[in-house]
């Protein structure tokens, strides 16, 4: 089955799309050697991400199972996620 | 899970079985590429080091060459000298010599000239060639590998395919009780935290943000913020959001096991499993200190297409990208592109990458090898240059 976005640790709660998507498109997405359906709520181009599960914010952002930044707004399941909802935790000089 | 290699009297194993030309200072490059050039089964290490350096520098050539000396893959060195170079002959001859290969010396001063010292040279890689043509393999086990891993010419599809393939790789490596070696320190910056947490014990994590912190100093020290303006506009454009993620795409390469030690440029890891080795991420340098570091096969992931590759560890190309795959077909070993377009796992493709890494330590040619693309060797020092 042709996957449309990829996970790359289960734990993650963004994919990354293989290919250009649009608004109400479902989703197939990789975790491993399964697949999961998600309904886009935005446009996500190739190689952006979107939340697979709602993130509010405040949250950190998993992607290689590791912590990449922090939601600076409620993000919903299937929405895009980058710059204009998150913020790394390694840009502020007040950080460790 | 198997291959073929050459068990040396240390116990090594290597991948190929080469006699070494080594030149020990950059004066007598010509000679040593010259020797190598005429004898089939012997290849050359130049570099530009070995005269008006610091002390610690020549600290570093000497151990440098000592562990390319030392390579699994080589069944024996000739070093090649000029004669007044800083470089300690002796020390490295004997340094080599402690795997029980043959080592021999010749210098050019001494010999009297290039094309008599080419002379000799050749005749004794000749007989050294022979001697070691008739060497046999054994069969050899995944914890025979000492793996090296690098990522050159990035882009969008790297982080998503062929660096976490490469994880997968070295995860199956280390669980068989194979080296994994991750250098290019410089991709660290921005989740050094996160390697750090990586590491086995607090004293390895602490190691691992000293090494950052150094590497970024030494940056600083000359005015560049290695920080600063990442992820750039295009990664940006292209989808990278953070700093962290950027870093995350390429140390995903190293896989998910504990990270055992850290290493200096090109030192002999002494223990086995997944291990950090401080290297900058420019190919002649970080290839020549995997090498060093004794290394037998390298797997690099290269998104748009990098051709390099080094004398004598084979390089395993791998692309994510289908049009790299198409347009750079000559130099790439591989396709994960298949993960890109959502019709392979990465389980899939890291399984897939084991099996090649295999095949190419039995013998199977690499495209470095095959299109000649061998000769991305420096060694790594601090300078200046006085």
């Amino acid at each position: 089955m042709k996957r449309d976005a990829i996970v790359i640790k289960k734990q993650d709660n963004v994919a990354t799309a293989l290919r250009n998507l649009e608004r109400n498109d479902v989703a197939s997405v990789g975790v491993g050697d399964e697949t999961v359906s998600v309904t886009l709520v935005d446009s996500v181009e190739f190689g952006h991400k979107f939340a697979i599960r709602d993130i509010p914010a405040g949250e950190d952002i998993l992607k290689y199972g590791e912590v990449i930044g922090r939601a600076t707004a409620d993000i919903p399941c299937g929405a895009h996620a980058h710059v204009q909802n998150i913020e790394s935790l390694r840009g502020r000089g007040d950080l460790a | 899970m198997e291959f073929q290699g050459y068990r040396r009297p240390d116990g090594q194993v290597g991948t190929r079985n080469y006699v070494g030309v080594l030149s020990t200072v950059v004066c007598a490059n010509e000679v040593a590429e010259d020797i190598a050039r005429q004898v089939d089964g012997a290849v050359s290490f130049t570099h530009h080091q070995g005269c008006c350096q610091t002390p610690l520098d020549i600290q570093r050539v000497n151990e440098v060459l000592i562990g390319l000396g030392s390579n699994p893959n080589l069944a024996s060195v000739l070093l090649v000298s000029l004669g007044c170079e800083s470089t300690a002959i002796q020390e490295v001859a004997d340094g080599i010599r402690k795997t029980g290969k043959r080592v021999e010396v010749i210098g050019l001063q001494e010999t009297g000239g290039a094309a008599r010292t080419r002379a000799e040279g050749t005749l004794l890689v000749q007989n050294m060639v022979a001697e070691a043509s008739v060497m046999k393999t054994e069969t050899c086990g995944l914890s025979d590998i000492v793996l090296g891993m690098k990522c050159g010419s990035s882009d969008t599809t790297q982080g998503l395919s062929a660096t976490p393939a490469i994880g997968v790789a070295s995860d199956m490596i280390v669980e068989a009780g194979g080296i994994s070696i991750l250098g290019e320190v410089t991709e660290f910056i921005g989740a050094e935290h996160i390697v750090a947490r990586h590491a086995a014990t607090q004293e390895v994590g602490d190691q691992i943000l000293a090494l950052v912190e150094r590497m970024e100093n030494r940056a600083k020290a000359v005015g560049c913020d290695m920080r600063g303006g990442q992820p750039t506009g295009g990664n940006i454009k292209g989808g990278l959001t953070t700093i962290e993620e950027k870093s995350l795409g390429a140390i995903a390469k190293a896989g998910s096991a504990p990270i055992q030690a850290v290493y200096e440029y090109g030192v002999r890891p002494t223990v086995k499993g997944l291990v950090v080795m401080d290297s900058p991420g420019r190919e002649p340098e970080i290839l020549t200190g995997l090498a060093a570091a004794g290394c037998n096969v390298i797997a690099f992931a290269t998104g748009r297409g990098a051709p390099q590759g080094f004398p004598f560890v084979p390089v395993v190309k791998l692309t994510g990208n289908a049009l790299t795959w198409e347009r750079m077909h000559d130099h790439m070993d591989m396709s994960v592109a298949g993960v890109i377009e959502g019709t392979e796992s990465l389980p899939e493709a890291g399984d897939r990458l084991v099996k090649r890494i295999l095949e190419v330590a039995s013998g199977a040619r690499t495209r470095s090898e095959i299109t000649g693309y061998t000769r991305a060797m420096d060694i790594y020092v601090m300078g200046p240059v006085i």
